[in-house]
Formats: C-alpha cells, sequence, structure tokens
C-alpha cells in the first residue's frame, strides 16, 4: 500500500513541467540530489503541483526528480512532425544587405563548427547588365528532396509537416546527400564541432534541435521544429533586423517576420514569389520574393563580406 | 623442383582425369613438363623485395587510417565542397578493374573463345582482389564507419548505395566461386603425394573433396557456365549502379544518361590494361613463356585497341556534347577540365591513358609483350586519374557559387593521409594478388592439359 502510494506521488512528480520543480530548487538542500538515489527521505516539506487532471495535489519535495536531459519529443515522434502544418518560408531578397545576423544567430543556436555556415547569404551576380543583389540561402525542405532519396539509411527524412531533417545517431556519414543536394545547403563535421561544449556532446541528439552535432555526420538547417512547437519563430528569422525572413504555415496561409505579418497566397502573387531552381522539380518549400525596389544598394553588403 | 619425381609417380592416376587421353602420343609438352612450370614457385630475392614493400605501403595506410578514425575525416583534405575524393575515385577505379573478371571468364568463354583460359586466373584474382579493397575503401570514406550496420538495419532499397553494396556482394561472391571451382582440379594435383603440413593443409582443406571424378568434372562444368551466364549481367550492374551513385544526382558532369554504359566502356579499358600488365608481370616472373605466348598479347591488344574505341566514343558524347551547347552550369565545369585547373590530369588521362596506348596497340609490333605492358601501364594509370576526374571537379562546380566557406574549402588536393589510404589500398590489393600467385597455380593447370589434350587430338 505504502510502496504503491510512493510510485503514484513518484508518477505524478515525473509529469511536472521543469517549471515548477526550479519552484522547489531554492532551498539549501538541492531536491535534485535528494532524488537522485533510490532512496528517498520525506522531508516533511510540501509543494503544490498541479496533476493531469487538473487537480492540486501535495508532493513531498523529497519526490520531485528532475528532467533528465532528454528531448521533449522523441526522435521517432520527431520523424512524424507537427500534425496540420506544412512549413514555409518566404525570403524578401529586396530586404536583404548581407548583415549575417541570420547566420550568426543560427550558428549560435545550433552549435555549429565555426567553419561552417547552416545559412548561406551569397553575392548573386549573374548576367553581365543584371543587378547584383544577396541571397540568403537555407534548407529548401523540399518536397521532392533529392537528399531524402538517396540516403541508405533513412537517417535524414522528410516529415509530414513538410521539414527535412537529419537524425545523427543513425547518419553513417556517406555524404550522397551532400552530392545530391543542388543547393549545396549540407554540411558535414568533419570534425568534433569545437563550439560543443562537453556537456552538450553527452546529450542525448534531437532531431528537431539537430543538438548535438557528431563528428562524422552530416548537418543541416532545420527549419527550427522545436522552436515551431513552442509557437516561436525560427532563429534566422527573429535576429533579422530588416525582416528579410518570414515564416509560417501554408495550411494557415500566413507567414510573419515578427513584426508584419501576411498572407502567404497575397504575399507571393503581389510580389511575384519564385522558388530557387524550380525546374529541377525538388519543389522547395521556401520561396524567394525578387530584389526589387530595394532597401540597401548591394553595395552596402560587400563591407562584411568575407568570401 | 622437388614436386617433380612425386608428380611424376602420381601423374598417371591423380593428374589425368579423363583417361581417354593417357597413352597419347608426346607432341610438344609433357603434363609433366606442365605441371612443373605452372605449380606456385617460392617468393625469389625480388618477390621479396616487391611484398615487402607493399607490406609497408600497407601499414603506413593503415596508421593513416587509425589516425582518421581517431580524428576524424578532418585529417583527409575533402571539405564540404569537394565530399568525395580520392576514396570515392578509388573506389570507381576497383570496381572498374574488377569487371575484367568478368570480361576474360565469362564473355570470352560465352562466345567461345579457347585462347583466354591461361588468363583466366589472372583476371578472377585481379577481380577478386580489386572488388574486396573496393568494398574496403568505401567504408573508409564513410564518416561514421562504426555504423555501417545501419545499411542493413535501417537499409532503404530507393538509395544507389544499397543497390551498390547488394550488386557488390553478389559480384564478389560470384568471382569467388568462379575463382574457386576452376581451383578444386588444380589443388588435387598440388596435392598429390603431400604430407597435410602446411600450406598443404590448406589445400586439402579448401579441395580434398574433389576426387576428379567423371560426374565430379561435369558438376564443375555446367557450374561454371551458370556462373558465367549469372556474372554477365551482374557485371554490368556493379558498374551501371556505380555511375548512378553519381547520375542520380542533378550536378554538372554528373547528370548524364550516357554514364552508365559509359562507365562500363570505362571499366573494360582498365581491366583490359590491367590484365595486360599482370600477363606480363607473371610470364616474365614465373618463366611462362609457353603459356602466356606472344599471341596472347596480341590478341590482348586487338581486344584493348577495340575497348579503347569504345570508351572514346562515349568520351565524346561525354564531354563534347555538353560542351557543343555549353549550358551555365557545365560552363565553368567543363572549362575547368579542358583548359583550367583540372587541364593537365584531363589531358594526360585523355591522351596517355586512351588514344596513345591505342595508336600504340593499332600496329603489329606495339602489340608485343613490353609495348604491351607499358600501355597497360599508362591504361590503368590514366584510368585511376579519369576516375578523380569523374568524382572531384565535378563537386567543385556546384550550382550556387562556393561562399561562406573558409578559402581551403574551395579547393581539393589529397591529404597525406589519404593518399598514404589510398596507396596502402592498392597495395593490399596487388599483395592479394601477389600472395594468391604464391599459393596456387596463376594459370590454371588441368585446363591447360585439357586444352594440350584436345590439341594433340586434333
Amino acid at each position: 500500500m505504502d510502496t504503491n502510494n510512493t510510485s503514484r506521488k513518484e508518477f505524478l512528480a515525473s509529469i511536472v513541467t521543469t517549471g515548477l520543480v526550479l519552484a522547489g530548487c531554492s532551498t539549501k538542500k538541492s531536491p535534485f540530489e535528494s532524488s537522485a538515489d533510490g532512496d528517498v527521505k520525506p522531508t516533511g516539506e510540501k509543494v503544490k503541483l498541479l496533476s493531469v487532471d487538473g487537480e492540486i495535489i501535495e508532493v513531498d519535495k523529497a519526490f520531485l526528480k528532475p528532467v533528465p536531459e532528454m528531448p521533449v519529443i522523441s526522435n521517432s515522434e520527431a520523424r512524424k512532425g507537427i500534425p496540420g502544418k506544412k512549413f514555409v518560408m518566404v525570403i524578401d531578397l529586396s530586404r536583404c544587405k548581407n548583415l549575417r545576423k541570420c547566420q550568426a544567430a543560427c550558428n549560435h543556436m545550433h552549435h555549429v563548427h565555426s567553419n561552417l555556415n547552416w545559412l548561406k547569404v551569397y553575392p548573386m551576380d549573374e548576367g553581365e547588365h543584371t543587378a547584383p543583389y544577396w541571397q540568403p540561402t537555407t534548407c529548401m525542405h523540399c518536397d521532392e528532396p533529392p537528399c531524402v532519396k538517396v540516403c541508405p539509411v533513412d537517417a535524414t527524412f522528410k516529415r509530414q509537416d513538410g521539414i527535412v531533417l537529419i537524425d545523427s545517431d543513425r547518419c553513417i556519414g556517406c555524404r550522397f546527400c551532400m552530392a545530391a543536394c543542388p543547393y549545396s545547403i549540407r554540411v558535414f563535421n568533419w570534425e568534433k564541432p569545437d563550439t560543443v561544449s562537453e556537456k552538450l556532446s553527452h546529450q542525448q541528439y534531437s532531431c528537431e534541435t539537430s543538438l548535438p552535432q557528431k563528428v562524422g555526420t552530416v548537418g543541416k538547417c532545420d527549419f527550427c521544429p522545436d522552436m515551431a512547437r513552442k509557437g516561436e519563430l525560427p532563429h534566422c528569422v527573429s535576429a533579422c533586423p530588416n525582416g528579410t525572413f518570414f515564416y509560417g504555415d501554408l495550411n494557415e496561409d500566413s507567414v510573419s517576420n515578427g513584426a508584419e505579418t501576411f498572407r502567404f497566397s497575397d504575399l507571393i502573387k503581389d510580389k511575384a514569389g519564385y522558388q530557387l531552381m524550380d525546374d529541377l522539380g525538388t519543389k522547395p518549400s521556401v520561396y524567394y520574393l525578387p530584389p526589387a525596389a530595394r532597401y540597401f544598394p548591394f553595395e552596402k553588403g560587400l563591407e562584411i563580406d568575407k568570401g | 623442383m622437388e614436386h617433380s619425381t612425386s608428380i611424376k609417380n602420381e601423374q598417371k592416376t591423380a593428374v589425368n582425369p579423363l583417361n581417354g587421353f593417357i597413352g597419347r602420343k608426346k607432341v610438344s609438352l609433357t603434363d609433366e613438363e606442365i605441371i612443373k612450370d605452372l605449380l606456385p614457385q617460392k617468393f625469389g630475392m625480388r618477390g621479396m623485395v616487391w611484398v615487402g614493400i607493399l607490406v609497408i605501403i600497407c601499414l603506413v595506410g593503415v596508421y593513416s587510417y587509425y589516425r582518421q578514425l581517431r580524428y576524424g575525416l578532418i585529417v583527409t583534405s575533402m571539405r564540404d565542397y569537394a565530399s568525395w575524393g580520392i576514396y570515392i575515385s578509388n573506389f570507381v577505379f576497383f570496381v572498374a578493374i574488377s569487371l575484367v573478371g568478368s570480361l576474360i571468364t565469362a564473355v570470352l568463354r560465352l562466345s567461345g573463345v579457347h585462347w583466354s583460359t591461361p588468363l583466366t586466373r589472372i583476371a578472377e584474382i585481379i577481380a577478386v582482389a580489386a572488388i574486396t579493397f573496393g568494398a574496403i575503401i568505401i567504408i573508409v570514406d564513410m564518416g561514421s564507419p562504426e555504423r555501417f550496420y545501419n545499411l542493413f538495419l535501417y537499409g532503404r532499397l530507393q538509395s544507389p548505395i544499397i543497390w551498390d553494396v547488394t550488386v557488390i556482394t553478389t559480384y564478389f561472391f560470384i568471382s569467388l566461386l568462379l575463382l574457386y571451382i576452376p581451383l578444386l582440379p588444380d589443388m588435387k594435383i598440388l596435392l598429390a603425394g603431400k604430407e597435410k603440413k602446411g600450406i598443404y593443409k590448406l589445400y586439402s582443406f579448401l579441395g580434398s573433396f574433389w576426387k576428379g571424378t567423371h560426374l565430379q568434372f561435369r558438376i564443375s562444368k555446367k557450374a561454371v557456365n551458370i556462373l558465367c551466364i549469372a556474372i554477365v549481367p551482374v557485371a554490368f550492374s556493379i558498374h551501371t549502379v556505380t555511375s548512378w551513385l553519381f547520375a542520380t544526382t542533378y550536378r554538372p558532369g554528373w547528370d548524364s544518361t550516357n554514364f552508365g554504359a559509359y562507365f562500363i566502356a570505362g571499366a573494360f579499358l582498365a581491366g583490359a590494361g590491367a590484365v595486360n600488365v599482370a600477363m606480363y608481370i607473371f610470364r616474365r616472373y614465373y618463366n611462362l613463356e609457353k603459356y602466356i605466348t606472344d599471341d596472347h598479347f596480341d590478341k590482348m591488344g586487338k581486344i584493348t585497341v577495340m575497348l579503347g574505341m569504345l570508351y572514346l566514343y562515349f568520351n565524346v558524347n561525354e564531354y563534347l556534347i555538353p560542351y557543343f551547347k555549353m549550358k551555365k552550369p557545365e560552363e565553368a565545369f567543363l572549362n575547368g577540365l579542358f583548359i583550367g585547373q583540372f587541364a593537365i590530369i584531363f589531358w594526360s588521362a585523355i591522351l596517355g591513358g586512351m588514344i596513345i596506348p591505342m595508336i600504340i596497340l593499332l600496329f603489329k609490333k606495339g602489340r608485343r609483350p613490353l609495348p604491351m605492358f607499358i600501355c597497360g601501364i599508362m591504361i590503368v594509370i590514366g584510368a585511376w586519374f579519369k576516375r578523380f576526374l569523374i568524382v572531384t571537379p565535378t563537386l567543385l562546380h556546384p550550382f550556387l557559387p562556393m561562399h561562406n566557406v573558409p578559402e581551403s574549402y574551395k579547393h581539393y588536393f589529397p591529404s597525406f593521409d589519404e593518399w598514404a589510404i589510398a596507396l596502402g589500398s592498392l597495395a593490399g590489393a596487388l599483395l592479394v594478388i601477389t600472395i594468391f600467385a604464391r599459393i596456387f597455380p596463376i594459370i590454371p593447370i588441368q585446363e591447360t592439359l585439357i586444352e594440350q589434350h584436345e590439341k594433340e587430338h586434333h
């Protein structure tokens, strides 16, 4: 009877969110330590918690367990995607002046190796009499992804919400996907990423955060599905001071750069949106708005460009 | 040497499987002479030095691979743009060379050609050694080789890599059987009157069940025939599928419907070149002039020219037709090959590895052993560099410009460790061939005997 009670309490305690657990941390004896071993002695101090049924319950502080450092979404769940969503991005080329705040934010949040960039900003200077412009390039999250087609072990996969992700725990490092991607957005961890701390490197890999990056596997832009689950924008979108990137859901027909929100179909129609190299049949989820009526002259960005 | 006395005693019972031939009149070579000539010989001084050098190269390669395992692929010069380098081109080279086994053994056999019999085992061991090291080098190229088993756990049939794994494994086993089955009667000859010690234990383990009965000969002949038919589509598949590793992508230089046939033609030429080299070396080193005759070189020379013309034809298709159109993504790539950074390698491979050997071999004097050997070397080296040109220049000409990467990412020149591993794998393949020739007769004894008897009867 007593043990049953304990296990029920433990169960209730284990479902609480991290935020509530943190509330119990203020006292000098950390509940994290006391519950680390199996032998738990009640302290008598009670903490109020919300159960799954919506009741407020009291649990002895000693039974509070830290949430282990595990991704909230399991990797098999991450393969399915967020139901009912179809993520798209719109990149307005008229707003980009190669500030590379997007790149810095992306590299920082994903702990990308310092030699690598998931997001690249190209100086596009194609024809003799055409105007050059800056083109930020993320993963296109193609609906017909050439990389997914060639992966021999299903390490890179396409989800129902349109996002293409990598399972770094499964990737064998053959780099066929890199050869297959016409947008050259995939990067390889040729060595142990110098930006991944010892602590992070021991964390279990999550497909949705793409963390931690591992030596001998492929990495790439993941469209930040972990942010989408929280209802937030990808790091590149929120980092851009010019609002170049718009992110949203095709099913809702709306995209936002944080400050402005547009109806996706209107934006594409009004500004003549297009997809990059769509003649290859890859069906990208990223759309570009042509660099007409620019906010900045192309030359502005050259100061930052290091090649 | 020491074999000959015992062989004489054993000859009637052990050697001659077809009793009808016993008691025929002697013509050029007796069975004893043939067996004496063809039995495997101990390494001489040159042989020891050769093996020593190969072992050292292999060990350096192994050490470099240890470094690669420890530090990751960072020890190579491959980076995000040139993400495949000489490992992959070495792999394609090995696969190409291995195709010769099926050419000499199967294609010529099925078309009723008999002169190629003394070359079958040379071709087959080249095929087995090459395909083995081809498989090894592909694992070396993997960033996470410890997860190799994922190919079997999570393998997806839609990936050309899975097709490649499947056909290469199949080809390996068929080649191995084509090597092994004709060896069985020879192993009986090798075992004749010997105590089962040392190397004879191996012969006995591999072939003691072979009694040389009519039934066994019939089964073995049938098996070889079936394997010869089976290996032709598999051989075409291994090289076609290998070409698809590239042709299933969009990249300039790879996005070609011509690629499968182009690869097969190139593979036949490379393999023929390798056989020409091996023929010359074995003939010289083992004094096999009576068995690998000038006539063999002449005929192989003609075949090589034919294969060279076939490959030239596909090269014209592969390079000149895109050059005629000059599509934008192809432009930089083709210019890089024709007049740019890869021009020296490109023209050396085209001229030195294909056109010049072909011209030499057009003349009867060019098909004599020594020029054949030199042409063979040129073809093989040209073939290796040609594979490099197929793999890496394409990767260095992506659709979007190379940008936002360190300067070193924009070029590719293999690192020391890469060279060491690639050369180590080549040395390993040569070592396998060398050791095989030390243990087993490199020219099939039994088949030579049978052919000799048939010749005498006509």
